[in-house]
């Protein structure tokens, strides 16, 4: 059972440096009195909006920025300590929205291989984590591929790739699949689950619903402060809460809490396509 | 209409290769070598020898003549015009004349030994970056300039500056294709009009791609912060680079192929 | 009116090494005041399909007829074609470059020519047609949002006064409000006259609005026909990369048991439909 703490957030508000400036008059902090923390082996899923602040939360937990107040604590050390930020950066790795700018290699193994070359490590271990990030991903076929032959899906995954090298206990994943095709959208959260069984800590952050299926919890972002965390049964509960926030209902999950209150009860949970199927034909 | 499809020149072609398989250093050297050589060639005649030896060199890479003599293909208008320079404006003991132009027996000679030896540059030079991924390129000049480092000189960051130019230009070069269709399909005109004009009609290109451009550039520092890079101090590599002795040989062994055309082209020729 | 393709086909970089097959004998036709919906997976030959359509893209073999008129190399009608086709492409917000958004929609009808004295009215009708009022005009657009800059270049297309408009995935990347937002305005677009046709890999969006739908699959013509029969086609055959909506399969496998739910992409439909079958 999960019980170490990966990265905890203490009452943390940000508010972007000159964001002031051109406003004049008063500034919404993008984040505000945020208190979470998340435990080793869990997927939490990170739901918002735009402009919910979930990128900005998410770029507190790899130390990419720093609390204006209160404290962001990644395996006891805090991310305000510039000591700590090379430590804090080999125990969470991101993956951001466009594969296309993090990637810094022309093939993927060149790619790949970019983390742990940082990290100074021998040859020979970096050789090791690039293949095991390579097969992870399914990539090893394209291993000397040059990064512009890939299709966008398999540029995410290579992305995946290049913050597995990192070999860190946590993955942070800021909208990974809002730039693909329902197909590399399929195959980067079938890679995800197999990361979570193999007990890879993982934070995606999302606007889609009927992505966090497979997560542990959820946590809803709105306006820089947490609305509602709990487990994700829960959340598809609450169908008004949810529009409320921006947050759109998958079909499958409307209808099935529709046909709840009709008193047509098929399944207890929020079903997955064959369950409906089976449930509902006579 | 693909506008910027024919950018291959001189592009890596993947072989299993006694040359492509060279420390990119001693690639680096053996140029060096070869074009200083060339600079010092006195005889038009022996470009012969330096062609034989460029047929040489060819069957070691493994890559068929045909593609080498390729990537010449854009300098060839160059060397024809230095040539037609020095066929028309050289004097000496005249071959014919037509009108004002009279061409003479040293103009000729000048117009091929230029040609050629501006050629055979091109040539020598296009397999340092046929036969050497970019990557190892970047590799090698860092790791050649890096004595420098303690005078100041940032050996590491030009290397990844140019490893992220290469790694961005196929991505640049589709994107500056769709935003010019994009422009297109809004009624723009690139080909007509003055000079001015057609520049004037770049501005909405330009633009966009200027804008991408910093988008990325910014994405692309916080994701390699992210991802633990922090300069070139303490930065290994997964292929480092080792000098083998099959480099020594290659070096020393070009030199000395050098150094006795040069002789030849010194003692044996007029 | 409409535009007709007919056994169109393309080859990238033929006779080379690299040489590839994007479009195999596509044949079908868009009239005014109609939808279509090209779906496909990347890769599938959509792109190239579209750049056809206002000849940014000449055909190798077949024909591509806008109103009549043929796309081809040369032909005086080329720039009619294009100004008739208005074509939004993929991230259209990547082209912005004017200082205001009055100058960016303006930009499409002083290249064609539009007399000076009516591009005001020319840009305010084409920035209503997608929701924005007057106070957008001295804005520049590189301030807005992303969804509405993505309406203001789709504007700055509509002010070329097409009569056809095709968008290249227009919903990559928005939000499922902004994306709801967007099929709504091509519906209005449609019922004001436009022929539409939609680009995308999302077939709930082809199943909901279109009155047809063609699929691609490698660069050929899979099927093109009515949502409920291309519906019945991807049940039969599945095609890599494309999969039915959830509600659609739910309730087509309902339909083949039941005989009273309706085939529908519409999760309300459906929970009505099951509702009265359980009474």
């Amino acid at each position: 059972m999960p019980s170490h703490t990966v990265c905890e957030l203490r009452d943390v508000s940000f508010t972007y440096p000159g964001a002031a400036a051109e406003r004049g008059t008063k500034v919404r902090p993008a984040l505000s009195g945020i208190t979470l923390s998340i435990k080793d082996g869990e997927w939490v899923a990170l739901l918002g909006s735009n402009g919910s602040g979930k990128s900005t939360l998410a770029k507190h937990m790899n130390a990419l920025l720093v609390p204006t107040q209160g404290d962001c604590i990644v395996y006891g050390m805090s991310t305000s300590d510039a000591d700590h930020v090379p430590a804090i950066r080999n125990a969470v790795a991101m993956v951001f929205q466009n594969p296309e700018n993090q990637i810094v290699g022309t093939t993927v193994e060149e790619d790949t291989a970019f983390g742990p070359e940082n990290q100074g490590l021998p040859p020979g271990d970096i050789a090791r984590r690039v293949n095991d990030a390579l097969a992870a991903t399914g990539l090893r076929e394209k291993r000397q591929s040059p990064v512009y032959t890939l299709s966008g899906g398999e540029k995410q995954r290579l992305a995946v790739a290049g913050a597995l090298a990192l070999d860190s206990s946590c993955l942070v994943l800021d909208e990974p699949t809002a730039m693909l095709d329902p197909q590399g959208r399929a195959q980067l959260l079938a890679v995800l689950a197999e990361l979570h069984r193999g007990g890879k800590t993982l934070v995606s952050i999302t606007h889609r619903l009927e992505e966090i299926i497979h997560c542990d919890r959820a946590i809803v972002l709105v306006r820089g402060t947490v609305a509602w965390e709990g487990a994700v049964p829960e959340l598809f509960q609450s169908t008004e809460a949810l529009r409320e926030w921006g947050i759109f209902i998958p079909p499958l999950a409307a209808l099935w809490k529709d046909l709840h209150a009709r008193g047509i009860t098929p399944l207890p949970s929020v079903p997955s396509l064959p369950e409906m199927v089976q449930a509902l034909c006579p | 209409m693909k506008f910027l499809d024919n950018l291959t020149f001189g592009q890596y072609v993947p072989s299993e290769s006694p040359i492509h398989h060279l420390d990119p250093r001693c690639k680096i050297a053996c140029v060096l070598v070869l074009l200083t050589s060339i600079f010092m060639v006195r005889h038009t005649t022996s470009f012969i020898g330096w062609g034989l030896l460029l047929l040489v060199v060819t069957s070691f890479s493994r890559l068929p003549l045909r593609l080498v003599v390729k990537t010449a293909k854009p300098v060839l208008i160059l060397a024809l015009f230095t040539a037609s320079i020095h066929i028309f404006f050289t004097k000496g003991t005249p071959v014919f004349s037509l009108g004002i132009i009279t061409v003479t027996r040293e103009g000729l000679r000048m117009a091929a030994f230029t040609a050629l030896r501006l050629l055979f540059l091109v040539l020598f030079a296009s397999f340092l970056t046929l036969t050497t991924k970019p990557m190892e390129l970047a590799d090698g000049l860092e790791r050649l300039f890096s004595p420098l480092t303690r005078f100041g000189f940032p050996a590491h960051e030009l290397a990844m500056m140019m490893t992220i130019a290469l790694r961005f230009i196929p991505t640049l070069l589709d994107e500056t294709d769709r935003i010019m269709k994009a422009q297109l399909a809004r009624g723009a005109y690139f080909d007509k009009g003055s000079l001015w004009k057609r520049l004037k009609a770049f501005l909405p290109v330009l633009i966009p791609l200027f804008i991408i451009v910093f988008q990325r550039a910014e994405d692309l520092s916080t994701a390699m912060e992210a991802r633990c890079y922090r300069g070139g101090k303490g930065r290994t590599r997964m292929h480092p680079l080792t000098w083998r002795t099959s480099d020594t040989i290659a070096l020393l062994g070009l030199s000395l192929v050098t150094a006795l055309l040069l002789i030849a082209d010194r003692t044996l020729l007029p | 009116m409409s535009i007709v393709v007919d056994r169109l086909s393309h080859t990238y970089h033929p006779n080379t090494p690299l040489e590839t097959r994007a479009l195999r004998d596509i044949t079908f036709e868009l009239q005014r005041g109609a939808w279509m919906s090209v779906v496909g997976h990347t890769g599938s030959g959509k792109s190239t399909l579209v750049q056809h359509l206002n000849g940014l893209l000449i055909p190798q073999s077949g024909s591509v007829v806008v109103d009549g008129m043929e796309v081809r190399e040369k032909s005086p009608h080329l720039r009619a074609v294009r100004r008739k086709v208005g074509l939004v492409f993929q991230y259209p917000e990547q082209q912005l470059f004017a200082e205001s958004v009055l100058e960016e929609v303006a930009f499409a009808p002083r290249n064609w020519g539009v007399p000076e004295a009516e591009i005001p009215g020319l840009v305010q009708s084409s920035l209503a047609l997608v929701g924005l009022d007057g106070q957008y005009l001295e804005r520049s657009p590189f301030h807005l949002s992303g969804g509405e800059k993505r309406k203001v270049a789709i504007a700055s297309v509509l002010a070329s006064a097409p009569e056809y408009l095709v968008l290249d995935e227009p919903t990559a990347g928005l939000d499922s409000f902004s994306r709801k937002e967007l099929v709504d305005l091509l519906t209005a677009l449609k019922e004001k006259g436009y022929g539409i046709l939609l680009v995308t890999h999302d077939l709930d969006i082809a199943l909901q609005a279109s009155d047809a739908i063609l699929i691609l699959n490698r660069g050929e013509q899979v099927v093109r026909d009515t949502p409920r029969r291309v519906i019945e086609h991807l049940r039969g055959d599945h095609i890599p990369g494309l999969s039915l909506p959830d509600i659609v399969t739910l309730s087509a496998e309902l339909h083949d048991r039941t005989g009273t739910v309706p085939v529908t992409w519409d999760w309300r439909v459906l929970a009505q439909a099951i509702g009265e079958m359980k009474r």
